[in-house]
C-alpha cells in the first residue's frame, strides 16, 4: 500500500502551478471567459508544448503513455487556477473516446497531431431530451451507401466550436455506434450557447443529414457502449481532479479572508460560525482527494471497481466543490457577491463540471444498480 | 500510487479470515446485533474471544513481542481490526476504550513496568480499561478538570467525580485525568493516573442511555490512594499525553468504522430489496435508491480518506491534527445512513426489536439511536471543527478562549 503522489507527480504538480500562475492569470481568465473563442492560440501551444496534451496518450501514437493519476495532478492545477479553454475537451473527450474506440488507422492519423497539440476533439453525447442521463442516446445512424448518414441535435458539447472532430455516439440498427466526424463536414452546425460558466464553453451541434463514410467509424453498430463507457469514467475521475484543485482555491480564499477580515473587534474566523464553515470546506477538499486518487489509480490498475469508482468520486467531488464555492461566497460576504473578487468563476465552474458527464442524480443511480441490480 | 496489500499481506488477510471461520463463538450470526443482551455476558465473551486471538498469535499484531504483541506493521492490525469488525463488531466492543486509548497511552508514554505489566493483560483479554476523562464541569472543555490528586509519600489521594465513564462497570483499570497542581495554567496542572476500578473508595453508578442501555457511567472517588508509580509521564504532563496518545490509533479506529459500515450497506441494501413501499420494494424507489447510494458514497469516503492518512503513517508521517477528520468522517454520516434506513422502512421504522414486525431484527432503530452518540463521544464535532479550525487552518481562537490562556 502507497497511497501518496510520487516525485515526479509532485514535480509535475508544481510545474503546473507555476505554469498556470505565469501564464494564465485571472486577468486571462476574465478574458477568455468574455472571449468567444475562449483560449489564445500561445497559451494552447505553450502546453502542448509541456507534454500535456500527449501525457494519456500511448507512445505508440507519440503519447507519453502516462497513467490518468499523471494528468489528474495537471487537471487539478488546471482546476485551482479555473483555466479555460479546450484542453480538458480535447484530452479526456475527443483523445479519450477515439483512444478507447479507435482503430490502430484511425488512432494513427488523429492521435499524434492531437498529442502535438496540432488538432483538436471533443465528445458530443448529450441529447436534448437526456437531461442528466449519459446512457440516453437516440440520435439515428442510417446505412446509407457503404456509409451512414447521421440526423439530429446533440447538446452541451464542450468546445465544439473550436474542435477539429467530434467523436459522436449515434444509433445504427444494429445499436450503438461511435463515429468521428471531421468539423469541415457537411451538414454540420455549431453554435455557441450562453452558459453561465464562460471558461468553459458549451454548443449545441445540429446534424443536418451528415453523410459519414464506413472509415469513420470508430466502434461498430452495437459494440460503442464499452469504450464509451471507458472514456467517460475517465473522464468524469479528470473532471473530479479539476473539483479538487478549484475547491482547494476557494477554500483558501476564504480561509485568508476570515484571518484579516475584522468585525466585532477579532477576525471573523474567530467565530465558530465562521471558523466552522471553513473546517467543514477541509474535511470536504480531503475527502475528495482522498476519493479522487483512488478512482484515477482504479481507472488504471482495479477494472473491477473502476466503475463504481468513477461514479463515487464524481457525485461526491462535483458537489463537494459546489458547496465549497458557495460557502467560500458566504464567508467573503458582499466582496464574494460582486463581479470584482474572483470567487463567482469558481461557483460557475462548480456548477458546470456538476452537469456536466452525468449530474450526480445520474451517478448515484449507477451506484445503486451496482449495489443493488 | 497503489492501494493493494502486498501479496504477503494479503496472504496473511485471507489466513485470518479464514481463521476466524472457525473460531467465533458458538453458533455466532455476523448479521445479528446484541447477541449478549446482559453487560457482563459479552464481557465475558469479550475475554475469551481477546484469549482466542492472543493465543492464536492475531491480538496486538504493531504491538512489540515483549509485551506480547506480534511485532508486526500496522497493515497487519488494520487487517485484523477491519475483517473483526465485519464479522464480530460486537465482541470488540468492551475493548473499544482498551485498545483504542489505554494500550497506546501506555505503550508509548508508559515506563517499563507499566508496559510489561499491563499491555499483555490488554491482549489477552484480562483486562477491560475505561476512561475518566469528562465531569460534569469539564466537557468539551475537558481542561477543566477538577478531580483533585494531592501526593501523600507514595501516594495520590484522589478525589472527585467522572461521567459518561463507558464500561466502567465491566472495566478493571480506569485511564485517569486529574489535577495535581490548582494554581498552574488549566492544562498545565493535568496529570495521567492509571486508577485500579477495585480500590476502596471508587463508586460507580450507571447512567441508562438514549438507547435504554447502560453502557457508561458516573465514576466517584473518595480518598482513593492511588499509587505514585502508576502516573505516566511527568506531573503536569497529563493534558499532552492525554491529546497526542490518541492520535496515533485513530486510523485504526477509522479502518474499524469503514469495515463495520461497508457491512452495514449490504445489510441496507438486502433490506431495502424485502421492505415494500406502496407493494413495491424500497430499492426500486428512485428517491431510496439515491439514499443507499448516498450512503455508499460517505462510507467510501471514509474508507479511502482512512487508507490514505494509513498509508501516510505507514510511511512515517506523524499524524497530526488533520486526524480530526476521520472522526468526522465515521460519527456524521452514521447519523445520515441510519436516518435513511428508518426512512426506508416507513411507519415500521418504529418498531424496535422482538416482534414478528420487527425489521432486520430492529438493527436499525438500535443504531439510529447509538448513533446519536457519535458526534458527542470521542470530541463533539464542534470540537473537531475548532482542531481543524485553529490548528490545520490557523485560524484564530475566539477571544474569550484566547483570554483564558
Amino acid at each position: 500500500m502507497d497511497i501518496k503522489l510520487n516525485d515526479d507527480q509532485l514535480e509535475i504538480s508544481r510545474q503546473a502551478r507555476r505554469f498556470f500562475e505565469n501564464e494564465t492569470p485571472m486577468e486571462y481568465v476574465r478574458a477568455m471567459f468574455e472571449d468567444e473563442k475562449g483560449f489564445t492560440d500561445e497559451i494552447w501551444g505553450k502546453m502542448a508544448e509541456l507534454g500535456w496534451t500527449a501525457m494519456c496518450i500511448p507512445e505508440a501514437y507519440d503519447g507519453l503513455g502516462l497513467e490518468l493519476l499523471d494528468l489528474a495532478v495537471v487537471l487539478e492545477e488546471m482546476g485551482r487556477a479555473v483555466v479555460p479553454g479546450p484542453f480538458f475537451s480535447t484530452v479526456m473527450l475527443g483523445g479519450g473516446g477515439l483512444a478507447e474506440a479507435g482503430s490502430d488507422a484511425q488512432k494513427k492519423e488523429f492521435l499524434p497531431r492531437l498529442a502535438a497539440g496540432e488538432i483538436r476533439g471533443t465528445l458530443a453525447l448529450h441529447e436534448p431530451d437526456a437531461g442528466g442521463d449519459l446512457d440516453y442516446v437516440r440520435m439515428e445512424a442510417k446505412a446509407e451507401g457503404g456509409g451512414f448518414v447521421l440526423e439530429g441535435t446533440k447538446v452541451f458539447v464542450p468546445d465544439a466550436h473550436v474542435s477539429d472532430f467530434l467523436v459522436v455516439p449515434a444509433l445504427a440498427k444494429d445499436g450503438l455506434t461511435l463515429f468521428l466526424v471531421e468539423s469541415g463536414a457537411s451538414g454540420l452546425a455549431v453554435s455557441p450557447l450562453p452558459t453561465m460558466d464562460g471558461t468553459r464553453k458549451l454548443c449545441v451541434v445540429e446534424f443536418g443529414g451528415v453523410e459519414v463514410g464506413r472509415d469513420a467509424v470508430l466502434a461498430a453498430p452495437g459494440q460503442g457502449n464499452a469504450p464509451l463507457d471507458r472514456a467517460l469514467r475517465r473522464a468524469q475521475v479528470g473532471l473530479c481532479a479539476e473539483c479538487v484543485g478549484g475547491a482547494q482555491k476557494a477554500m483558501e480564499v476564504a480561509t485568508e479572508y476570515a484571518q484579516v477580515r475584522i468585525q466585532f473587534d477579532q477576525p471573523i474566523g474567530a467565530f465558530q460560525a465562521i471558523k466552522h464553515r471553513c473546517a467543514q470546506m477541509y474535511v470536504e477538499v480531503e475527502s475528495a482527494r482522498s476519493i479522487l486518487y483512488w478512482a484515477a489509480w482504479a481507472q488504471d490498475h482495479a477494472e473491477e471497481e473502476a466503475a463504481m469508482a468513477a461514479s463515487v468520486a464524481k457525485a461526491y467531488c462535483s458537489e463537494m466543490f459546489t458547496r465549497t464555492a458557495a460557502s467560500a461566497i458566504q464567508v467573503l460576504g458582499g466582496t464574494g457577491f460582486s463581479w470584482e473578487h474572483d470567487i463567482h468563476f469558481y461557483l460557475k465552474r462548480a456548477k458546470a463540471n456538476e452537469a456536466a458527464l452525468g449530474d450526480p442524480v445520474y451517478h448515484r443511480e449507477r451506484i445503486a444498480g451496482l449495489l443493488a441490480g | 500510487m497503489d492501494y493493494r496489500f502486498s501479496p504477503e499481506e494479503e496472504a496473511f488477510r485471507q489466513e485470518f479470515i479464514s481463521w476466524l471461520d472457525d473460531n467465533l463463538p458458538e453458533g455466532w450470526d455476523p448479521s445479528r446485533y446484541q447477541n449478549y443482551p446482559r453487560d457482563d455476558e459479552l464481557a465475558a465473551a469479550y475475554r475469551a474471544f481477546q484469549k482466542r486471538l492472543f493465543d492464536a498469535g492475531y491480538a496486538g499484531m504493531h504491538y512489540p513481542k515483549e509485551y506480547g504483541g506480534q511485532g508486526r506493521g500496522l497493515v497487519h492490525e488494520v487487517i485484523v481490526m477491519q475483517t473483526l469488525a465485519n464479522q464480530c463488531l460486537e465482541l470488540r466492543i468492551p475493548g473499544v476504550i482498551t485498545f483504542g486509548m489505554a494500550a497506546p497511552t501506555i505503550l508509548y508514554c508508559g515506563n517499563e513496568e507499566q508496559k510489561s505489566t499491563y499491555i499483555p493483560r490488554i491482549l489477552d483479554g484480562t483486562h477491560i480499561w475505561c476512561q475518566g476523562f469528562s465531569e460534569p464541569n469539564a466537557g468539551s472543555d475537558v481542561v477543566n478538570v477538577s478531580t483533585r490528586a494531592v501526593r501523600d509519600g507514595d501516594h495520590y489521594i484522589v478525589n472527585g467525580q467522572k461521567v459518561w465513564t463507558s464500561y466502567a462497570h465491566l472495566a478493571d483499570y480506569c485511564i485517569l485525568l486529574v489535577r495535581t497542581d490548582p494554581d498552574a495554567k488549566k492544562h498545565r496542572g493535568l496529570s495521567y493516573l492509571l486508577l485500579d476500578m477495585k480500590l476502596p473508595g471508587v463508586e460507580i453508578r450507571p447512567i441508562k442511555q438514549i438507547t435504554g442501555d447502560a453502557d457508561f457511567n458516573e465514576v466517584y472517588m473518595e480518598d482513593v490512594r492511588v499509587p505514585v508509580s502508576m502516573r505516566v509521564g511527568e506531573e503536569g504532563d497529563g493534558w499532552r499525553i492525554a491529546i497526542t496518545t490518541l492520535m496515533f490509533e485513530r486510523v485504526l479506529g477509522d479502518a474499524t468504522m469503514a469495515a463495520a459500515y461497508e457491512r452495514n450497506i449490504e445489510r441496507m441494501t438486502q433490506m431495502a430489496s424485502r421492505v415494500r413501499r406502496g407493494g413495491k420494494p424500497v430499492i426500486e424507489n428512485p428517491v431510496f435508491r439515491q439514499q443507499l447510494a448516498q450512503a455508499y458514497v460517505e462510507v467510501m469516503v471514509l474508507k479511502y480518506h482512512g487508507l490514505r492518512n494509513l498509508s501516510h503513517q505507514l510511511q512515517g508521517g506523524i499524524p497530526g491534527p488533520e486526524g480530526s477528520i476521520g472522526k468526522l468522517l465515521w460519527s456524521e454520516p452514521n447519523q445520515r445512513i441510519t436516518e435513511a434506513a428508518l426512512a426506508m422502512q416507513g411507519p415500521g421504522g418504529q418498531v424496535m426489536r422482538g416482534s414478528p414486525w420487527s425489521i432486520q431484527d430492529g438493527f436499525w432503530q438500535y443504531a439510529f439511536l447509538r448513533a446519536k452518540g457519535n458526534t458527542i463521544e470521542a470530541g463533539t464535532s464542534e470540537i473537531q471543527r475548532n482542531i481543524i479550525g485553529e490548528r490545520v487552518l490557523g485560524l484564530p481562537k475566539d477571544s474569550s478562549r484566547a483570554a483564558r490562556q
